[in-house]
């Protein structure tokens, strides 16, 4: 094999590696899709975030319209300070409704928002005052399994109640 | 007497093991002084590229249809049996974040490894291993040229430089040979299959971790194979030992070096 025909052939594996690593990181990865422009930033107090992660989407009727940039603590109002990066062309209402879904039943959670009336619109900077929280499984179940057990506690308390007259009518006294 | 016979064979069995054991202690030792002497040697597989670059195109080049091929048919296998158990629970969406992760994470870096052992491990092991029964080996010596620097560093970097690259087409194209399945054939979404795969595929977690284990591998299995070659015993036998034991050594390492790097990078 002639040198300069092993040069061609290196020349073209090389470059099949470094276009395959690029297509990996561009078309496979989200290098691309994390970028969104100019945005705008604002934030959101959750008494509980539930599993949302920095960089989750957030949405609005469905589409993305920006990012979860961070989650901190609050230490005197006990609550979680969502930040979001929202692409400027998309201005909300001041009165946005901000809440933390779950796509389907077991997958990761985004932030969905539910546009308002009113005419101002949220600035860079602002913070969005209705939340709500993420859906817990487990206080969800607890809640249920304590509504239930105080229904048929009623339920045993009211039978009683109503046999008492007759009984304390049948006393012996 | 019959105690005494049994005593005996104890202790030759023992002492066998024992001897084993030195002997591979022994083999490992001399692996790590061949590893060093290549990283000292190297510089002249850097100033007269053309030594590397011809072994980039026998090892590297020379193994992309065998990577090409099994990687677009490991990717077609992958969509079909994820696309079963998927489609079970309503997400066979998901199949592009199968297919992908998969091959990023573990498949793509691995199994290019071990094709790359079989098809470019055995054939450095033949080679140095028949230079050496030939003694073109001791005539460069003889010739004051270094072995190490002139025979052994080139083809270590051309395998470490051809595994990354390798592994990154392996992956690339089983995840195309993943979408053909997927997409054309079973009627997945299109949009959701890359846009699933491009929400969780992280660059730096994942195929940067995938570039990190490929280059691990390559030194790995450049490595065993030029060691074999040069240790093993100057008869056609010992250098037909030598590419068996290539492959078996280099399979194994690979594939234990695989759980010891997956467990580091994935601590969160």
């Amino acid at each position: 094999m002639d040198r300069t025909t092993i040069d061609l052939w290196v020349g073209v594996f090389v470059a099949l590696g470094v276009a395959a690593l690029l297509g990996l990181a561009m078309k496979v990865g989200n290098l691309t899709s994390s970028k969104i422009g100019e945005t705008y930033s604002v934030n959101a107090a959750f008494e509980n975030v539930g599993g949302l992660k920095p960089n989750a989407p957030v949405k609005s009727a469905g589409v993305v319209v920006g990012r979860v940039t961070d989650i901190t603590f609050d230490a005197k109002t006990y609550e979680a300070i969502v930040n979001l990066k929202i692409d400027q062309r998309y201005a909300f209402p001041k009165d946005t409704f901000a809440n933390i879904y779950t796509a389907g039943l077991l997958g990761e959670q985004y932030i969905g928002l539910e546009a308002g009336g009113e005419d101002d619109v949220l600035k860079n900077g602002d913070k969005i005052t209705q939340t709500q929280d993420a859906v817990v499984l487990e206080k969800m179940i607890s809640q249920f399994l304590y509504n239930k057990a105080s229904e048929s506690k009623s339920d045993a308390d009211a039978k009683p109640s109503d046999t008492k007259p007759a009984e304390l009518g049948d006393a012996p006294f | 007497m019959i105690k005494s016979n049994l005593f005996v064979g104890i202790m030759q069995l023992l002492g066998g093991m024992g001897h084993r054991m030195i002997a591979r202690v022994w083999r490992l030792g001399a692996g790590a002084r061949l590893f060093f002497l290549t990283i000292t040697y190297s510089g002249e597989s850097f100033r007269r590229f053309h030594l590397t670059l011809r072994e980039i195109y026998f090892t590297g080049v020379m193994s992309l249809l065998i990577i090409v091929v099994s990687a677009f048919f490991v990717g077609m296998v992958l969509a079909l049996q994820g696309y079963n158990t998927l489609q079970k629970y309503g997400s066979s969406e998901a199949i592009g974040v199968l297919v992908a992760l998969s091959l990023v994470r573990e498949l793509g870096p691995v199994v290019t490894a071990l094709l790359f052992a079989g098809r470019a491990g055995t054939a450095i092991t033949a080679e140095i291993g028949l230079m050496k029964t030939t003694e073109q080996l001791s005539a460069m010596e003889m010739m004051a040229v270094n072995p190490i620097a002139r025979v052994v560093a080139p083809r270590f970097w051309a395998g470490v430089i051809s595994m990354p690259i390798l592994a990154a087409l392996f992956s690339m194209v089983g995840v195309l040979g993943g979408y053909l399945v997927a997409v054309p054939l079973i009627g997945v979404d299109d949009g959701a299959f890359w846009s699933q795969m491009q929400a969780n595929v992280d660059v730096r977690v994942d195929i940067i971790n995938g570039v990190i284990k490929s280059v691990v591998f390559g030194v790995a299995c450049t490595m065993i194979a030029l060691f074999e070659g040069f240790d093993a015993p100057p008869t056609a036998e010992g250098v037909s030992h030598a590419t068996t034991r290539t492959v078996v050594i280099s399979s194994l390492t690979v594939l234990g070096l695989d759980f010891v790097l997956t467990s580091f990078m994935l601590v969160v």
